[in-house]
């Protein structure tokens, strides 16, 4: 567990005595290091693993304690996905996740590389702007929100005031792809000047190929905050059980089953499968885009 | 800052004037987003908070009466400011450090450290519903695994969700199970620390904890302010797991319009946010709502910035 166990040892010419304890050292190093990370893998996976084994239960032995199935009930998994509005709850929660993520970038990219790029006056007061934006609970403005929505334009009981207002740019993805645009060298956006490429023409033949990472990474971040969104389906669509998101719909789901955890697992893993594939499919984009928020700028 | 000096030659005018649209244009989209959706509906809020609402009949002004009902006529507001001071407080502290310790351990794994990492990383994508319900199930008093493998070596078992005493802990938990974001950070951040300095200091002779006290904390403080922030913000912030810990723990119904125990049990997972849910879409009282949503506000803004004082650090120049 010591820093010293990943850095070189600079002895000169070791005694074997002292070589002997050093091995020694480094093996009880290596076996301590190791039986911490087994720990901790099983305290983030073992989750995933009761959840899965209760999921292929029979609903009677879900009321018991026991922890392996005794038999494998598969079928949950069709009973599930064939329960009423299991699959309207996934279409409305992917029309969201995917009209809200292309949204975000059309309108955020653009306002990211004026805050990276352009001199004008009021620029850091912007960025204080935006950062003000991340940091606001949205339950500080869902009330005229709601109002508004619900009494002047009638479109509570939809997604849509979920979605609309993405097309005005994403506090937190117009910070993420700021700092990542500060990372590109001018230069490059100087040569394209000197071809003679206008600014809007620079930033979609330039900039975005070489942003590529940062979009994707704040893709699938604003993809995955759709798909996760509890509160705004519950203020906006709760009304109508036709606009229920998978989130909004799964807590309902254990409502209607209360006494069946075996099919409530299914369903939340069913939830949570999506985002795993995605996840497996794009782990570097991700990985990359969570260090950038926090370390980079 | 320049400005524009009259004298300008025609043509250095004219790029300027250019220059101005265009980078208007392209703020447009954000420009139009935040006044219509952060400073109309804040302002909105500040005039709703004095007015008596119930959204049907038009607004009436009412002075102070709804903060003055929220501070003094209604206890809820104080457990549950209570309750949100104790999630930012010892949530907050708990995700960072067991965070960095597990950001520590994933720098020092050799063997299979790409599995450990995501092993580790994996429950952070949890959509927060989903991992909710699941530790709901895993931490059922009756039936749960955990508690089956607490009696089977003898410990005592909680009653985690449906305890009052034991159910922040018990979020808290779900909150340390899904720390894959900071675990990412802190390993960027560990692993940029210049290797020179720990041989220096061990050079020096400085123990193990001594060079993590003098050399990696340092080092990655700035990480560990930007932890802290953002964790703060979003313990202000807590709402889905509480409140569907509560519904399923207490087994009631979900969907629309279902009136549940808020906070349960006995009111220990209610959160400020989920106040301004329950007064204004349950009760119908915007106005007290309103009152709520702006001390949520303040003291998000009060937070930040103690923490931001000395330290920009994510909002330094290029």
């Amino acid at each position: 567990m010591t820093l010293a166990s990943t850095l070189p040892r600079e002895r000169a010419v070791p005694a074997s005595a002292a070589a002997r304890t050093a091995r020694r050292k480094a093996v009880l190093n290596w076996v301590a290091v190791h039986s911490l990370a087994i720990a901790a893998a099983l305290f983030f996976l073992l989750p995933f693993v009761f959840v899965f084994l209760t999921s292929v239960m029979t609903d009677r032995q879900a009321l018991t304690s026991d922890l392996w199935p005794h038999h494998w009930q598969w079928s949950n998994y069709t009973k599930v996905w064939n329960t009423d509005g299991f699959l309207t709850w996934w279409r409305n929660t992917l029309l969201y996740a995917a009209l809200g993520t292309a949204l975000t970038i059309a309108s955020s990219l653009p306002v990211a590389y004026a805050l990276a790029r352009f001199r004008f006056r009021g620029r850091n007061l912007a960025l204080m702007a935006v950062v003000s934006m991340m940091m606001l609970p949205p339950q500080v403005t869902v009330i005229p929100m709601y109002l508004f929505w619900a009494k002047q334009l009638h479109l509570s009981g939809t997604l849509w005031p979920l979605i609309i207002p993405m097309a005005f740019g994403d506090a937190f993805s117009i910070f993420l792809l700021r700092q990542f645009l500060l990372t590109i060298p001018k230069e490059y956006v100087e040569a394209a000047r000197i071809d003679g490429c206008g600014e809007l023409r620079t930033l979609l033949r330039v900039i975005l190929p070489m942003a590529k990472p940062a979009i994707a990474a704040v893709a699938l971040f604003q993809f995955f905050s759709c798909w996760n969104d509890y509160f705004g389906p519950q203020i906006y669509a709760s009304e109508n059980p036709g606009a229920w998101t998978l989130s909004y719909g799964l807590e309902s789901f254990k409502g209607a089953h209360h006494t069946n955890w075996n099919l409530t697992m299914a369903a939340t893993l069913l939830v949570l499968a999506p985002v795993m594939i995605l996840f497996f499919l794009a782990q570097r984009a991700f990985v990359e885009g969570v260090t950038l928020t926090g370390v980079k700028g | 800052m320049t400005t524009v000096i009259p004298t300008l030659p025609p043509a250095l005018r004219r790029k300027r004037r250019r220059e101005r649209a265009r980078t208007l244009a392209f703020l447009s989209p954000w420009l139009i987003g935040f006044g219509f959706f952060f400073l109309y509906p804040l302002l909105s809020t500040v005039y709703f908070s004095f007015t008596h609402y119930d959204g049907y009949l038009a607004p009436v002004f009412s002075g102070f009466r709804n903060w003055d009902f929220v501070f003094t006529k209604y206890p809820p507001f104080w457990q549950g400011l209570g309750n949100t001071l104790w999630l930012v407080a010892v949530m907050v502290t708990l995700r960072v450090a067991f965070g960095l310790g597990v950001g520590l351990l994933v720098t020092k794994v050799k063997t299979g450290s790409g599995f450990f990492r995501t092993a580790f990383y994996l429950p952070y994508l949890a959509p927060p519903v989903a991992a909710t319900m699941a530790f709901a199930f895993l931490l059922n008093p009756g039936t749960g695994p955990v508690n089956h493998l607490l009696g089977e070596i003898g410990l005592p078992q909680p009653g985690w969700f449906t305890d009052p005493s034991w159910s922040k802990p018990a979020l808290t938990m779900l909150a340390m199970w899904g720390i894959g974001d900071l675990m990412v950070i802190f390993m960027a951040a560990l692993l940029d620390v210049p290797r020179e300095q720990y041989e220096a200091a061990e050079l020096d002779g400085a123990s193990a904890p001594q060079r993590f006290r003098f050399v990696t904390l340092p080092n990655i403080a700035p990480i560990v302010v930007f932890a802290v922030v953002t964790g703060v913000i979003q313990a202000m912030q807590y709402y889905t797991q509480a409140i569907v810990a509560g519904k399923v723990a207490s087994g009631v119904i979900g969907g629309s319009g279902q009136q549940f125990e808020s906070g349960y049990p006995h009111g220990s997972t209610w959160t400020l946010p989920q106040m301004v849910y329950n007064l204004g879409f349950q009760h119908y009282d915007y106005g007290s709502a309103c009152v709520v949503a702006l001390i949520l506000f303040a003291l998000t803004m009060a937070f930040t910035s103690i923490l931001l004082r000395r330290r920009s650090g994510f909002l330094t120049e290029d």
